[in-house]
């Protein structure tokens, strides 16, 4: 199957800095985090696959298509959602996503139905005739995903679309990018320095530091492998003789304090095993929490990597 | 789909072709454009001339006309090149005043509002984003220069015959190569200067000062050095030199001064200084070379986002 970005060694000079160094990697979920600090190189690798800044060295792919000898094709397929204010001035919205999606290749007769419709589905149905510079900031925003969304691209990147917004309309906005990916009709690049926004949103990041990838992981895989810690509360029983029997099954344990222990599950142990072992030691067990490394765990790790530590899962 | 149905939907209709998606931008512009009444009403009053052009050449050649409106017939200016002449260039300043009006927001607007990365993440390039605002530039200003300009050539032709217009056929191309020169200095400038500043007002008031002020530097060192050499500097000149010389008009020799010069054993003595205007090779390289440098201003302004190295 055809990823949806491969990156090939992939770097990119500014003068004498180098922005992104030597980046690899293959991405191919349905909505990609891109995480990293200030000036990690997030914004120019988004331009760089648009084609804004040429590679100094190394290439990538867009479903396939070279960034730099299929340029046109590659940007064809995209829809992109600058982070800074952008529109065409003195013009009303319906307007500007209809030359929008005009020049993405929409025949005239179609671009207007197409805006009409990306308007409303983003929520600037009753707005639509007012130019976009009478928006609010808010209004901007999803004035700006009607124009990534209006040719119905195949990947629509998102450079920090939930920035300057009140919490009902970031969380429209995280509803709707939700919905896109779950439609499964375009896959989503979203560039954001807010862990919660990619957490809600993305199975799959990448994290940049001074230009290096420093982590590439599936998020729905690190999830489910994380299903393997658990944390165990209990109360009365014979507890060191419960826990032998759980190592019996083939868990790792590690009781800690009077009460918890710390297992990591065998793939063969069901959660019911351990709710009959406990039956059987007449230990109760008062809470039973899967230990999941959270999205901030990953980056914060990440983030202690030095340089290009790892190309790949975390 | 109908509008009230919520739903990301794919595109998967027909698409025009690729090169023809500039033609969208100049489309989109002219619109615009004419939603102003004093461009409309400038734009109206340029086919004035072209009209009366039009009636000069028609009663030239209407015996009856010209008896009717008791008019001597040789008063009438002789339909030559001339006369096509005159024509390119008065219109060529009507050309100037519309692109002064038109041209400084095309691109300074994007970039005020930021909009270039929208248009150049699109299957379109840096060099077809400027051929399309060129093109709002040379499609109003081919309307009114050397469009009415072949067709009053045309009448000419029609009314006087085959033979005048085998033997004045090179005129049609004058026209319209004149006209295209005018054309692409204008707008490639006018976009160089848009592209530079945001401002649309300090942009119209570059693009006169950049006309004017030259010109007015050339005419007091000509004055001043006895010479038109200075020409060179004044856009106004060197493009009416290349008319005149397309129009097989030009002469270097433009007239004489009379120089004095005063010695103590002899009296004052006259002698006369020749005016040269400069070279016309000169005169296309001044255009080419400020082409050249309004194709790089705008290589290195167009971009979607500003490096800073």
């Amino acid at each position: 199957m055809t990823s949806v970005i491969e990156l090939e060694q992939l770097s990119v000079t500014f003068g004498k800095r180098r922005i992104l160094k030597s980046l690899d990697g293959a991405l191919n979920g349905r909505s990609i985090g891109l995480l990293g600090p200030n000036g990690a190189g997030k914004t120019t690798l988004i331009h760089t696959l648009l084609g804004f800044h040429p590679p100094s060295s190394g290439t990538a792919r867009i479903f396939g298509q070279d960034i730099t000898h299929n340029a046109k094709q590659v940007r064809a397929a995209i829809g992109y959602m600058p982070e800074r204010d952008s529109f065409i001035g003195k013009m009303s919205a319906v307007h500007f996503v209809r030359l929008m999606a005009e020049l993405s290749g929409i025949p005239a007769s179609h671009a207007l139905e197409r805006a009409h419709e990306a308007l409303f589905y983003v929520g600037l149905g009753e707005a639509r005739y007012r130019p976009v510079d009478s928006y609010s900031l808010g209004m901007k925003q999803l004035a700006k995903l009607a124009q990534a969304i209006v040719h119905g691209p195949k990947l629509i990147i998102l450079d920090e679309p939930t920035n300057g917004l009140d919490p009902p309309t970031r969380s429209r906005m995280i509803n709707m990018i939700r919905q896109i990916r779950d439609s499964g009709r375009a896959r989503i690049l979203l560039s954001s320095h807010l862990l919660r926004d990619v957490e809600e949103c993305c199975d799959e990041i990448l994290v940049l530091k001074d230009g290096y990838l420093v982590a590439n992981c599936n998020l729905e895989e690190e999830r489910k492998a994380n299903r393997k810690f658990i944390e165990l509360e209990t109360r009365g029983g014979d507890r060191t003789a419960f826990a032998e029997a759980i190592g019996g099954l083939g868990c790792e344990y590690a009781l800690s304090g009077e009460r918890r222990m710390k297992l990591i599950m065998n793939e063969t142990v069901e959660i019911s095993d351990l709710y009959r072992l406990a039956l059987a030691h007449e230990v109760q067990i008062r809470r039973l929490n899967f230990k999941r490394d959270s999205l901030e765990d990953i980056f914060l790790k990440a983030m202690e990597t030095n340089g290009r530590a790892t190309n790949g899962s975390l | 789909m109908a509008v009230y149905e919520h739903l990301y939907r794919a595109y998967d209709g027909e698409e025009v072709t690729h090169w023809s998606r500039f033609l969208v931008i100049p489309r989109y512009a002219i619109r615009d454009v004419f939603k102003s009444k004093l461009f409309t009403t400038l734009f109206i009053l340029c086919f004035i001339y072209p009209l009366i052009a039009a009636i000069l050449v028609y009663l030239r050649h209407n015996a009856n006309a010209v008896s009717l409106l008791q008019i001597n017939i040789s008063e009438l200016l002789p339909i030559d090149n001339t006369f096509f002449s005159t024509f390119v260039g008065l219109q060529g300043s009507f050309a100037f005043i519309l692109t002064v009006i038109v041209a400084p927001p095309l691109i300074s607007r994007d970039l005020a509002n930021n909009a270039l990365p929208l248009y150049l993440c699109r299957p379109l390039s840096r060099v077809e984003y400027v051929l399309g605002k060129m093109a709002v530039i040379g499609f109003l200003l081919s309307c009114i220069t050397w469009i009415p300009g072949l067709l009053i050539f045309l009448l000419q032709a029609s009314l006087a015959g085959v033979g005048w217009l085998w033997s004045n056929l090179w005129m049609a191309w004058s026209i319209f190569f004149g006209s295209m020169v005018w054309i692409l200095l204008l707008s490639l400038i006018a976009l160089a200067i848009s592209a530079l500043v945001k401002w649309r007002v300090v942009a119209s008031g570059a693009m006169l000062g950049l006309f004017f002020v030259p010109s007015a530097f050339a005419e007091i060192v000509n004055s001043l050095f006895l010479t038109k050499s200075a020409h060179l500097i004044s856009l106004w000149a060197t493009i009416n030199n290349i008319w005149l010389g397309l129009f097989r008009l030009f002469e270097r020799q433009t007239g004489s001064v009379r120089g004095t010069v005063s010695n103590p054993i002899y009296e004052r003595q006259f002698f006369d200084i020749a005016l040269l205007e400069p070279p016309l090779w000169a005169s296309w390289l001044v255009v080419v070379l400020i082409c050249g440098v309004c194709v790089l201003l705008l290589a290195r302004r167009v971009r979607a986002y500003e490096v800073v190295t």
